[in-house]
């Protein structure tokens, strides 16, 4: 599947910059961005299994959790930090989101909306937890503990005191949302681009 | 050596390579010998010393390439030596200290690499070392020998390869002192590294490190055999050898670990003795584990290593640790282990932040383990991957300038 979210991610990074992938999984965005967009990168996963991917792909990773926060790195010593699809997984996410601002210029924060209608559908109508492909895990067995939804996200970056650079929307991993309207219906994939006033 | 060995052993120049044995063993293998900084030269030692000749005991495995891109050298522990893979004889009962990570279809696959380790300089496993014997008095140097350090141990490896006609290595790989020797190896001779992996180290050595090492040294030095460390050809100081290891086995293991392997369980016994012989399950271990030791090691030397470990410190002069690692060229796999109270994973950490602070190409991999400081030579699944694809990259990226492919 060609992940349209790591495309819209792509073009928000500039050619050169230095990233650092918060939860970077099996490194395949970064190593994208490596390729295509000439970026130092470097990673942060909690997986074994997903480190050792990484390291075979010839790219930077610590192994670490993220909800440790981020005290090794320094202040704006990434142009861009990236968390795709991890805070939701999170159990400090507003911590993390604050420490994402500190050591960024720029924060993107990518995740799955969880006021989407077919996800209120389920509430509503069918009375169950929602599970789809954005969210494919049971109640039981989700890593994702911690969902919101876009007007969520909004107000945690004014309590933050962030200011929010861009919003872009997609309908689902693969289907883009070209002038998508009331997103917090409409969108399956919410991706927010953040910054810390100075 | 009977026929059958001889048949399985094939040398071509000086580099042995073996053949045959079982599945994934690097096969029987045996330790050479080669004469460095022979007059008219001497290897300079950080002390300020000039010492040479030089004798270093080292073991191969794998064939080197004709490139010349495929070697790998492995630097061990304090107690360490050369045979790090394989048996010297057939039938031995026991393999190379890490034979569970190098041999064909292994982490360090001995079917694309080349690997080499070498007893230290200041060891006693064939290397020149104090129990070795001074060519110019005829007798073991003793505590004559100038002080050894890290760094030493390095310069005389470096000696080995351009021996071995080795420009540049692939990798260079340890755990413990071996760890610090990858570090130094990147400072001293950044050129020749492409790849290095150092485990369960730090940068400096810490003080409690320090502190349980001099316990060690007083153990054998308050020894009435010691005798300044002129002990040869007489009595030697065993107990306070033995003692010394006790104290660091310890340091090796770790609560739960040893909890683990032993808990309060008596030894034979179903009643306390009432005395101080080795009740305990554990006692009688660690008097094991001392007296052991001492058939195989010699006090001087222990007291040579744990003094250069002491010693070593990438940052001396005080410099930061980002300063003193500015110059490497080698990309780093840095790997702590979660129970290792010698060198907690912090101090591993440090070591990965600092160089990704300056910019290197750095991962850091933490192991999950509760055997403690051990683990780097038991947790043999929960390394292999990572190291393995770690080299796979590194092989892939190799140059001989330091600019990556």
């Amino acid at each position: 599947m060609r992940r349209l979210d790591y495309e819209l991610i792509e073009r928000l990074v500039p050619d050169g910059a230095s990233v650092l992938d918060l939860g970077c999984g099996d490194g395949e965005l970064l190593a994208e961005l490596i390729q295509k967009k000439h970026v130092r990168g470097s990673g942060v996963e909690i997986s074994q299994e997903a480190v050792q991917a990484c390291v075979a792909k010839g790219l930077s990773v610590f192994h670490g959790d993220l909800d440790e926060g981020l005290a090794d790195y320094a202040d704006g010593s990434f142009d861009i930090v990236i968390l795709s699809f991890s805070l939701q997984q999170l159990r400090r996410p507003r911590m993390v989101v604050r420490e994402m601002a500190r050591v960024g210029r720029l924060a993107i924060v990518s995740f799955p909306n969880f006021a989407q209608y077919a996800i209120r559908w389920e509430m509503l109508v069918r009375g169950r937890m929602p599970v789809s492909k954005e969210l494919p895990y049971e109640w039981y067995d989700t890593p994702n503990i911690h969902l919101c939804t876009v007007h969520d996200f909004r107000d945690l970056c004014r309590d933050e005191g962030l200011r929010i650079e861009r919003e872009l929307y997609l309908r689902s991993f693969d289907r883009p949302a070209p002038g998508l309207r009331r997103p917090n219906l409409t969108a399956r994939i919410a991706i927010f681009v953040v910054t810390r006033p100075a | 050596m009977t026929t059958d060995e001889k048949a399985s052993t094939k040398e071509i120049g000086d580099i042995a390579t073996v053949v045959g044995g079982d599945t994934g063993s690097a096969g029987v293998v045996r330790t050479r010998h080669v004469t460095v900084a022979e007059p008219p030269h001497r290897l300079r030692l950080e002390c300020g010393d000039e010492l040479g000749p030089i004798t270093l005991a080292y073991e191969t495995y794998g064939t080197l390439s004709e490139q010349r891109d495929n070697a790998i050298l492995v630097c061990h522990a304090l107690s360490g030596d050369a045979h790090v893979a394989g048996f010297h004889r057939k039938g031995d009962e026991r393999a190379g200290w890490w034979d569970m990570l190098i041999g064909p279809g292994k982490a360090l696959d001995t079917d694309k690499y080349f690997v080499i380790c070498a007893n230290v300089l200041g060891g006693c496993n064939g290397s020149t070392g104090p129990s070795s014997v001074d060519p110019a008095t005829g007798r073991p140097h003793g505590t004559t020998l100038s002080m050894i350090t890290i760094a030493d141990m390095v310069d005389a490896q470096a000696l080995l390869l351009d021996h071995l006609g080795i420009a540049k290595l692939l990798g260079v790989i340890g755990g413990s002192m071996g760890g610090m020797q990858v570090l130094q190896w990147t400072v001293s001779h950044p050129e020749r590294v492409h790849v290095a992996v150092p485990m369960a180290c730090a940068a400096r050595q810490p003080t409690q490190a320090i502190a349980f090492n001099e316990v060690g040294r007083q153990a054998i030095m308050a020894d009435p055999h010691w005798h300044g460390g002129d002990y040869y050809g007489k009595k030697r100081p065993t107990n306070g050898l033995a003692v010394a290891r006790m104290v660091g086995h310890i340091t090796y293991l770790s609560d739960e670990a040893m909890q683990e392997k032993f808990g309060r369980r008596l030894r034979d016994i179903h009643e306390y003795s009432f005395s101080f012989s080795a009740d305990f399950e554990v006692e009688s271990y660690l008097r094991h584990q001392g007296l052991s030791f001492t058939d195989r090691f010699d006090a001087n030397s222990y007291l040579y290593i744990t003094r250069a470990i002491d010693y070593f410190d990438i940052t001396k002069g005080g410099r930061s640790l980002a300063d003193a690692l500015r110059d490497v060229q080698a990309r780093f796999l840095v790997m702590g282990f979660s129970s290792d109270w010698l060198h907690p994973p912090y101090q591993l950490k440090e070591i990965a932040n600092a160089l990704r602070a300056t910019h290197k190409h750095v991962s850091y991999y933490e192991v999950e383990s509760h055997y403690g400081h051990d683990a780097f030579l038991l947790e043999r699944e929960k390394m292999e991957g990572v190291i393995a694809a770690f080299l796979a990259s590194g092989a892939r990226t190799f140059t001989f300038s330091g600019g990556e492919r």
